[in-house]
């Protein structure tokens, strides 16, 4: 008993040095991704310029972008598939990325990415020590909660990288905020590694809270994405009334993807989520009405729970809304983001709630 | 899709999803030359709008925020009589404005109602006119393929009608609802995904209707047992008992259970010492005059009867007691049970001798005692009467006695764990103190001038208190969520998609095919898909060598 006890101690002691050590990770990584920023902004592409303001740019279908898909160009007989993007959305190009189309940008932001898959190896291996230390899921307070957060946000990041979707440029707002969440988690939200209270403990606690933190996760991504699109979106709609954005405007949002791109990210990101937050919603209330005897009981945690789901609701609305479409519907992607955030942070520290178990005082 | 696109596709892109369009002549207020039928009809088109949906959708979600701020009727009445004590400004605003019964308030009550109607006035066109559409063919090709988002052609030597019907046949093992008309074939894909929304919004009515009924049919009690004491499912042995409007005592399922003991762990040490780990309520059930089951339950763990559910709420402890009067006869002796009032279980609570007790003088009085117990003493010396552990580790009852009247003739109801000592007298000892006592198990007060003594007997029993619930439209509710999840899939990934093959013979009399692709204006995989079906109609249909010249305007007629 003692021998095991002293195992766990030893765990939870093994956890945190691997949390401290990621940190320091990330904060190379985190530099990395400045330089690729910095070296790659030498290079000057304003395609975006160039596409609002081209002379054919009023018949885009009489010059269209041709996309070789399926066949493949070496096959020269196979046909070839034209793409147009669906009229009243500018015709605009990706931007080349955070390197800019440098190769020494390119090597930093290589650098950065690898070393951000080494922090989240190391993160994921804190996590995991920690769940071995208290032999149980590590959920179990908001230190807990918010190390297996930031964990699953790289982890997805890293994953959609590996399907080569183009992702890259969220590396440095990511890395940020990560670093923040992790430097949150060891200073305020510490908690001693031990079990949980009966009422916690129960599978569909378990169920409830890892969908919920996966859920969570996956929307700040679709978060980050909304927000480069409101940049980028101002941005290309001042170059195609003609103005002239200021210099380090145009150097950062110059190498983004075009709006249309990182609005269509952020939509597919929630959608593809939103029934699974609906699921972790409905896996609470089952959890609930084991453990309280009432299934929903308005609870604080449970009112923002609600308040979450109605917001994406309502984007998901808006975006099938005429005159909704485009920046009202992103705000109101952020207004339920902003939702989600208050529920984590808010409700357990501000608000008395039956859910608070945050084990900070 | 924007406007001018779908003017610019003909029908070809009409009708993609069954959502409401955006009338702009419905958004224009009619203004007096409306007649009463008119505004009717404008106030019905607003409400089932889909801006309106979702205005509606953004006040609920606005609505709901009070009340995770401001204490809730609902959820805990002594919180919100606290939080009136303190506001004397805000409490009459707030109970004008319902703020402390938001989710039962008429303004929440009124938006929630209001997207229902929407809801409903929206799904029932919605649903005939995708019955429509499931049962006409996929709309025809539209004059100029190259407008759609995805495009390809190339030139063959194989006959058009061949071609046609090859794509026809391509496009219907792909599982498309295919249909030659003209020159073209025109195929349509992803019907499941209009299905799945209108399943998610018909689950949610049947959510809410589930919801409730579980309400007005609800019943809710306490009851609080002492270990070897029982309960029977009859509303006079509640202690207390809350029921929904339509509820009737006929419906308790008659059922009875025993509470053959309670155990509580905690943490022994480390920095959440004290932290529960286990509570296990071990009981003995039976349905009517049914066999005798056992069964343990736990905090996430209820006991189901017939429907009927027996959730653990909380516990505390019980001491038993056994008091005497002036000639030592037994007038009461039994388990008392005491309220905690911390989460080391340090309780308070009342012991009554109602009757049977007389006086040195024979005459019939009765006693009280106010009694403090702990689980765990600090020690001797060591200060306050507060438990430093919840485990029975070193348990203290700490006592003080009144005579006199109880005040329970008075004809009010009363808190058993409460003494009125209004009408009552407190012992004092020889020196005219107080009397009041520690005991240690086993130890004995002894009550001035031959009152009589009290002990605390080497026993202290362990109490649980349970909720008994019972909610019909539970198993509603449930189906609507897990269909209201599987419709919002179907809703959310699948694509609805159309694919127009057109193959006519040029000017050369070489034959021109041409494939187009529509969807709505998220779907990525499109291009991708349209490339894969071009290919495997190319193979059919292999592409003919480069002409002299540029094909003629004719081919796309
Ligand atoms: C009870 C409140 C409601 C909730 C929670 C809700 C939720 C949702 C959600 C999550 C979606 C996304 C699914 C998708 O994009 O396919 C959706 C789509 C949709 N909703 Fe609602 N809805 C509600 C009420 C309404 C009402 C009142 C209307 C009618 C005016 C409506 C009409 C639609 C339509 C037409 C779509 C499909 C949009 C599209 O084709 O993209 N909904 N709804």
């Amino acid at each position: 008993m003692t021998l095991a006890a002293a195992t766990n101690a030893n765990l939870a002691e093994i956890s945190n040095y691997l949390i401290y050590s990621s940190m320091a990770v990330y904060t190379l990584a985190f530099f990395a991704h400045i330089a690729e920023w910095t070296l790659g902004s030498r290079s000057k592409v304003a395609r975006t310029a160039a596409a609002l303001t081209a002379p054919d740019r009023q018949s885009p279908a009489d010059a269209p972008k041709i996309q070789v898909q399926g066949g493949g160009t070496a096959v020269l007989e196979k046909p070839k598939v034209v793409t147009r993007s669906a009229s009243g959305s500018r015709d605009v190009p990706d931007g080349p990325g955070a390197h800019g189309g440098t190769e020494s940008g390119d090597l930093y932001g290589r650098i950065a990415v690898s070393l951000t898959a080494l922090a989240f190896l190391i993160e994921a291996a804190g996590v995991t020590s920690r769940a071995l230390s208290v032999q149980r899921a590590p959920w179990g307070n908001m230190y807990e909660f918010s190390t297996t957060f930031s964990t699953v946000v790289v982890g997805v990041y890293l994953a959609l990288l590996l399907a080569k979707k183009n992702v890259r440029w969220a590396g440095l707002p990511l890395v940020t905020t990560v670093l923040l969440d992790l430097g949150i988690a060891v200073t305020w939200l510490y908690t001693e590694s031990d079990q949980l209270v009966p009422a916690l403990d129960s599978y569909w606690l378990w169920i409830h809270v890892s969908t919920a933190i996966f859920c969570g996760a996956v929307f700040y991504l679709g978060a980050v994405g909304t927000v480069l699109y409101l940049f980028r979106d101002s941005y290309e709609a001042k170059l195609a009334r003609g103005g002239k954005p200021g210099r380090f405007a145009t150097s950062v949002l110059e190498r983004l993807p075009a709006a249309a791109s990182l609005d269509k990210f952020s939509y597919r990101v929630n959608a593809a989520v939103f029934p699974l937050w609906t699921f972790t919603i409905i896996a609470g209330a089952i959890w609930a009405g084991d453990a309280w005897g009432r299934y929903w009981g308005w609870d604080a945690k449970e009112v923002w729970s609600f308040i979450t789901w109605v917001a994406y609701a309502a984007y998901l609305h808006a975006r099938a809304t005429a005159g909704w479409k485009g920046r009202k519907a992103a705000y109101l992607a952020l207004i339920a983001f902003a939702c989600w955030l208050f529920n984590y942070y808010g409700v357990n520290m501000f608000v008395n709630s039956l859910h608070s178990y945050a084990g900070v005082e | 899709m924007s406007k001018t696109e779908e003017r610019d596709l003909g029908d070809a892109g009409a009708q993609l999803s069954t959502a409401p369009t955006e009338n702009p002549a419905d958004q224009a207020i009619g203004g007096p030359t409306l007649s009463v039928v008119g505004w009717v009809r404008w106030f019905w088109r607003q409400l089932t709008s889909m801006r309106v949906a979702l205005i509606l959708l953004f006040m609920l979600s606005l609505g709901a925020i009070p009340g995770s701020l401001v204490p809730q009727n609902s959820v805990d009445e002594l919180k919100v009589q606290a939080f009136k004590k303190q506001h004397d400004l805000l409490t009459p605003v707030y109970e004008k404005l319902q703020f402390f019964d938001v989710y039962s308030s008429v303004w929440f009550s009124a938006i929630y109602i209001l997207l229902f109607v929407s809801l409903i006035g929206c799904i029932v066109p919605r649903s005939w006119q995708f019955v429509g559409q499931l049962r006409s063919r996929p709309p025809g090709a539209p004059k100029r393929l190259t407008r759609l988002p995805a495009y390809t052609t190339w030139r063959t030597e194989t006959d058009p009608e061949q071609v046609r019907e090859a794509a026809l046949a391509i496009l219907k093992k792909r599982r498309f609802r295919a249909d030659a008309a003209g020159d073209a074939v025109a195929a349509e894909k992803g019907y499941l995904r209009e299905a799945g929304n209108l399943v998610f919004h018909v689950s949610l009515i049947v959510m809410l209707v589930a919801f409730a009924t579980g309400t007005l049919f609800k019943s809710e009690g306490g009851k609080l047992i002492v270990e070897g004491d029982g309960f029977s499912n009859t509303l006079i042995q509640y202690d207390d008992f809350k029921s929904g409007s339509l509820f009737d005592t006929d419906e308790l399922v008659p059922f009875s259970f025993s509470l053959d003991s309670f155990t509580g762990t905690y943490a022994k040490d480390g920095p959440q010492r004290g932290t529960p780990r286990t509570y296990e309520a071990a009981v003995t059930w039976s349905m009517g005059d049914g066999p005798a089951r056992k069964s343990v339950i736990e905090v996430n763990k209820p006991l189901e009867v017939d429907g009927t559910k027996v959730y653990l709420l909380s516990h505390g402890y019980a001491p038993v007691v056994t008091v005497r009067d002036g000639k030592g006869k037994v007038v009461s002796s039994g388990a008392v049970p005491l309220l905690p009032i911390d989460s080391n279980v340090t309780s308070t609570g009342a012991i009554k001798v109602m009757d049977g007790y007389r006086d040195k003088s024979g005459k019939k009085d009765q006693l009280g005692f106010q009694a403090f117990f702990v689980p765990t003493f600090a020690g001797a010396g060591h200060g306050d009467m507060f438990s430093q552990f919840p485990g029975l580790e070193y348990p203290v009852l700490a006592l003080t006695g009144y005579h006199g009247s109880l005040g329970v003739d008075a004809g009010l109801p009363q808190n058993v764990y409460q003494l009125d000592t209004r009408k009552m007298e407190q012992f004092k000892d020889a020196d005219g103190e107080i009397l009041k006592q520690r005991l240690r198990p086993g130890e004995t007060m002894k009550l001035p001038d031959g009152a009589g003594s009290i002990t605390f007997e080497n026993e202290v029993k362990e109490w649980a208190s349970f909720q008994i619930s019972q909610q019909p439209g539970n198993g509603w509710a449930l189906a609507g969520a897990i269909a209201a999840i599987t419709g919002l899939i179907g809703s959310l990934f699948i694509q609805r998609r159309r694919v127009w093959v057109r193959a006519v013979r040029g000017a050369d009399g070489v034959t021109v095919v041409e494939m187009a692709g529509l969807g709505r204006a998220e779907s990525a995989k499109l291009p991708e898909e349209l490339a894969e079906l071009a290919v495997t109609l190319n193979a059919q249909a292999p592409t003919a060598p480069e002409p002299v010249e540029v094909p003629a305007e004719g081919a796309e007629k």
